[in-house]
């Protein structure tokens, strides 16, 4: 279940990440995903999911590559690459945003974190080195691009998140959704970030590879604490609305019909020195084509990745994420529909081993995002 | 009544000319938790090594493969409205089909429990 696929192209060996004997330890079952072997689950991913919607889940995402643009004027070199207002973003301040192509398709989704002096972006484990080639090829010479690989990253999500974390580093009480600040933890300086994609409120923590074994053990050892695999990360995301790139998002995609107009800022859509700007606000004056929509499936039956649906005979569009949802109790899905589908209420159905399932366009997310936006809300 | 598993990690009941198949304690530890389980209709004409049932965990859907030739029976209509019986257990309430033998024969190229358990811990 858990070997290499060979393509006969490139026979890359699967790497391991620095808490690889750490995951094998606790009990973690290890599938090879983005080019790692990473913990799909330890005890269940029923438990695992349902056990961060309430206490607290510690994801390793070092997979996940960390990289640092400086040099002057940064946020707007990289603002000829994504349709964000990076300018405006202050320091600690983070915000969503979309590697674009010429063709407004969507490269990656990443993270950007204004850190003073620099911009931390977080991308996509499967698509870093692409990301990587590609912020190369079109920042200016002057604009330094480093890959962090000395940092892993961990995530801890769930509403006792917060309780845990700030008996090892106290600060992080006081940030609020998307707000980051640098800290210290036994002698190591450590980036910490109030976010995550799981819908819950968490945070996501940068620190030096050879701490994340004593990090990990510290966090582990709390009572709400629990290590939590892939495969409730992905079940989680699903619930949350969020998209997962290479599925539900890829370059021939863009953000008005990934249903992420909320990530092409206010000022980018006057100015539009953005890839794919004619496209794309083309997308946002008159509606775009296809939208990416949430489903609920009626039964039991899980509709995955790849199950086509329709509109009586007519096919009309493809799921792209789905699977049981432990929070919901009933399977549901993500998928592309044409616009004039793209309404919640809309009855349409999938195709699952030649028989159809009726289901509904949903909004999302299916259950509730739980940030924690302001100080003491 | 003898016990008898397959490399595909089905275990299979035999009663007279009578069979019930489901998956092992093995698989479902594999699979992790069920969601769904689709059991094969009555009546349907099952060949060794063919598609028999489909079960469904949180994260994919797997096949299931009738060990032996034969026809359909009883599908465990249990696991529709409980298919984590199958978590809980596997080699017993969560049964998935009955099915006749059409050729008892083929019964002597599947593993007994010991054989069985020799190949699971080589995996």
């Amino acid at each position: 279940m858990t070997d290499t696929e060979f393509t006969g192209e490139e026979a890359v060996a699967t790497a391991t990440l620095p808490l690889d004997a750490w995951h094998r330890a606790k009990g973690g079952r290890m599938v090879e995903f983005a080019g790692y072997w990473m913990p799909i689950q330890y005890e269940g991913i029923m438990a695992e999911h349902l056990w961060v919607r309430e206490s607290a889940g510690l994801f390793d995402v070092s997979h996940m590559g960390q990289l640092l643009l400086s040099g002057e004027g940064v946020a707007e070199a990289l603002e000829a690459l994504v349709p964000g207002d990076i300018s405006a973003l202050k320091p600690g301040r983070m915000r969503y945003s979309l590697l674009l192509n010429d063709e407004g398709g969507i490269l990656d989704d990443l993270m950007i974190t204004n850190e003073g002096d620099q911009l931390g972006i977080v991308v996509n484990g499967a698509v870093k080195w692409e990301d990587i080639g590609h912020l190369r090829e079109n920042l200016p010479d002057h604009i330094t691009l480093n890959h962090n690989e000395d940092y892993g990253l961990l995530a801890l999500q769930g509403p006792k998140a917060v309780d845990a974390l700030a008996r090892l580093i106290p600060d992080v009480a006081d940030l609020v959704f998307m707000q980051a600040i640098p800290a210290t933890w036994n002698g190591h300086t450590v980036g910490v970030s109030r976010s995550g994609y799981t819908g819950e409120d968490g945070f996501e923590i940068s620190l030096p590879n050879e701490a994340l074994t004593a990090f990990a053990d510290a966090l582990c050892a709390m009572e709400e604490v629990k290590p939590i695999g892939l495969g409730a990360r992905d079940s989680l995301r699903l619930e949350a609305g969020l998209p997962l790139y290479g599925h539900d998002l890829n370059d021939e995609i863009d953000p008005v019909e990934g249903d992420l107009a909320f990530a092409i800022s206010k000022r980018r859509r006057e100015e539009q020195g953005f890839p794919g700007a004619a496209r794309i606000l083309g997308h946002l004056e008159d509606g775009p084509p296809r939208r990416r929509v949430g489903l609920l499936i009626d039964g039991k039956l899980p509709v995955r990745e790849g199950a086509s649906l329709f509109d009586g005979e007519d096919q009309i569009g493809v799921v792209t994420s789905g699977g049981f949802a432990p929070s919901v109790g009933a399977p549901i899905a993500m998928g592309y529909v044409p616009r004039d589908h793209a309404v919640p209420g809309t009855a349409i159905a999938a195709e699952v081993r030649g028989k159809r399932v009726h289901c509904t366009v949903a909004a999302m997310p299916f259950v509730p995002h739980r940030y924690v936006r302001k100080k003491g809300a | 009544m003898p016990r008898y598993y397959t490399e595909e990690h089905e275990w299979i009941d035999v009663d007279g000319d009578v069979a019930t198949v489901g998956i092992t304690d093995f698989a479902q530890g594999q699979l992790g938790d069920i969601v769904f389980v689709e059991v094969p209709d009555t009546g349907a004409e099952l060949t060794a090594g063919g598609d028999a049932a489909v079960v469904e965990s949180v994260k994919a859907a797997s096949d299931v493969y009738a060990p032996v030739d034969g026809t359909v029976t009883e599908g465990n209509g249990q696991l529709e409205e409980d298919p984590a019986l199958v978590n809980s257990d596997p080699e017993g309430e969560g049964w998935f089909f009955r099915m006749t033998l059409s050729d008892k024969s083929q019964l002597d190229g599947l593993m007994n429990a010991e054989a069985y358990k020799a190949f699971c811990d080589d995996l």
